[in-house]
């Protein structure tokens, strides 16, 4: 059994409600630069900015960033070792949003922060995050969050974006059910 | 040494995104020994993460955590400058330790086998024995012996896989898709372990390669197909190869290798193999011009061709450092540690 947690307009939603908190919390666009990780947080990253573009009126920069060579485990299961180049606009000194479809463990983040920091020294990093499922392992929390799932460890959530998979969702599969659909 | 680009522009435009790989089949290949056997899809996911370790040498600071506490050893019986010392930064680029033994100033030159040279690096932990040696196969054997990966950094007169890898890489950087493209490899292929590593990879790609060399500096079966290698076009004259060629590819004339009365003389081979000017007045206009190095120039290549326009020969040592972080990468993805990481994390 899986269940549909968010609909592709529950995903616009969000977003666009991330991209005027954001704007709101740093008083404006001034600095800010988007960072969005491989694979789903670059087309979201792209999606708040346009957002952004659009009630303010200024374009903002956005950049990706590959942190498969900063993690401190094996990727996930079904993820690829296939690393992609990043792409990073200059960050010295900005407000930098890092932006990821779902934050779990906080491995990721932690991957991530390392990474930024190898490219200069912004002058503060935060974290915009579609969906917070729970299950930290790290000091790690999100300053945006579109939706906060309760899970169990063994659940399956899927995220799907238009840009990376022809289709627009978010869903939980069981624990037991997961197993089986891979 | 940072590349402002046009990020502004980003946000607006409507970005374009590769499409995500359905669950990517995992890296399996444990040794680098030759292309013989590799797939498309491999050639591909090398090429792909040489563009990702592109831009961590572009970087002010090049140096990502990677591959910290992999101990990578390279075990060189033969002399080199590029290849080793391009192995070496790459593992240093990644965060790997490396440790260089030459077979001179080592065991070996005590008379200790080759088994026992890796059984010894082995125990001392090298994950990644990268291996030069004059006897083609000798890495086979290494890989046979070796629970750690087997990289060939060159075997007698065998192959040579990452200079391969690089000379692809450089090609597609400056023509894109090799399907159908003209290559002309000229010069000693008999003793050419580039060559033939070159003649898998390019024709896996569906490039034409041509052979150009003296008839008694090819490889024995290739025009009658006899030999192992993939069919490939023979032209012992270098004018009429090069002509309409997208890709010149000059090979050293091996000195150390010329006691055979391969050739009269190095003045009547440069005089009828040399690529100069001329010569490549006869390619296709900007076509490229690649030498795995060390070059004699004045003897395979003239001066100026070697550092005309045309001339990618610096791009390939760049290059070279690059793909050899993608295979350090790639290879230390199956057994070994990352299978005892993972054993670890109850992952496997």
């Amino acid at each position: 059994m899986h269940d549909t947690i968010m609909s592709a307009d529950d995903i616009r939603r969000a977003v666009t409600r991330i991209a005027h908190e954001i704007v709101e919390n740093n008083r404006g666009i001034a600095g800010l630069v988007f960072v969005g990780m491989r694979t789903r947080g670059v087309p979201l990253a792209h999606r708040i900015a346009r957002a952004i573009t659009e009630f303010e009126g200024v374009s903002v920069p956005v950049g990706s960033l590959d942190v498969g060579l900063y993690r401190d485990d094996l990727p996930e299961r079904g993820s690829s070792v296939n690393i992609q180049p990043s792409d990073l606009p200059e960050i010295r000194g900005q407000r930098i949003i890092l932006v990821d479809d779902v934050l779990y463990t906080g491995r990721t983040v932690r991957a991530a922060l390392d990474a930024l920091i190898d490219y200069g020294r912004p002058e503060r990093i935060q974290l915009a995050v579609l969906v917070d499922r729970g299950h930290r392992e790290l000091p790690i929390r999100a300053d945006f969050v579109g939706k906060n799932i309760p899970t169990s460890r063994a659940d399956d959530v899927q995220v799907r974006l238009e840009e990376t998979d022809g289709d627009e969702y978010v869903r939980v599969s069981a624990a037991r059910e997961a197993e089986v659909t891979r | 040494m940072t590349t402002v680009r046009a990020h502004d522009a980003r946000a607006t435009d409507a970005p374009l995104f590769p499409p995500v790989a359905p669950e990517d089949a995992e890296w399996q290949r444990h040794h680098l020994l030759d292309l013989d056997d590799f797939t498309v899809d491999e050639l591909e996911r090398v090429m792909l993460n040489t563009d990702a370790m592109k831009e961590i040498l572009s970087r002010e600071i090049p140096r990502v955590p990677a591959l910290r506490g992999t101990t990578i050893v390279t075990l060189f019986y033969e002399n080199s400058t590029r290849t080793r010392a391009s192995f070496e930064l790459a593992g240093k680029v990644l965060g790997a330790d490396v440790i260089n033994v030459s077979a001179s100033g080592s065991s070996v030159s005590k008379g200790e086998s080759l088994i026992d040279t890796v059984k010894t690096l082995q125990a001392i932990g090298a994950d990644v024995l990268v291996m030069r040696h004059n006897r083609s196969g000798a890495p086979y054997l290494a890989a046979r012996h070796a629970e750690c990966s087997v990289i060939n950094a060159g075997d007698g007169l065998h192959a040579h896989p990452t200079q391969a890898l690089l000379d692809l890489y450089t090609i597609r950087n400056s023509v894109g898709d090799i399907r159908g493209k003209r290559v002309v490899i000229v010069g000693d292929a008999l003793h050419s372990r580039v060559a033939r590593s070159n003649i898998w990879s390019l024709t896996a790609l569906g490039a034409q390669v041509t052979l150009c060399a003296p008839p008694t500096l090819l490889p024995a079966g290739l025009r009658s197909g006899e030999g192992r290698l993939p069919p490939v076009h023979v032209e012992t004259n270098l004018d009429r190869a090069i002509e309409g060629a997208d890709v010149v590819m000059a090979l050293r004339m091996q000195n150390e290798r010329m006691h055979g009365g391969f050739v009269p003389g190095m003045r009547e081979y440069s005089r009828l193999y040399q690529v100069n000017a001329d010569r490549l007045a006869r390619a296709n206009p900007g076509a490229l011009v690649l030498h795995p190095g060390p070059m004699n120039e004045g003897v395979e290549i003239s001066h100026e061709v070697a550092h005309g326009l045309q001339s990618h020969v610096e791009e390939q040592v760049t290059n070279g450092v690059a793909v050899r972080m993608a295979i350090l990468w790639l290879i230390t993805r199956t057994g070994g540690r990352a299978a005892r990481a993972a054993a670890a994390r109850g992952a496997l």
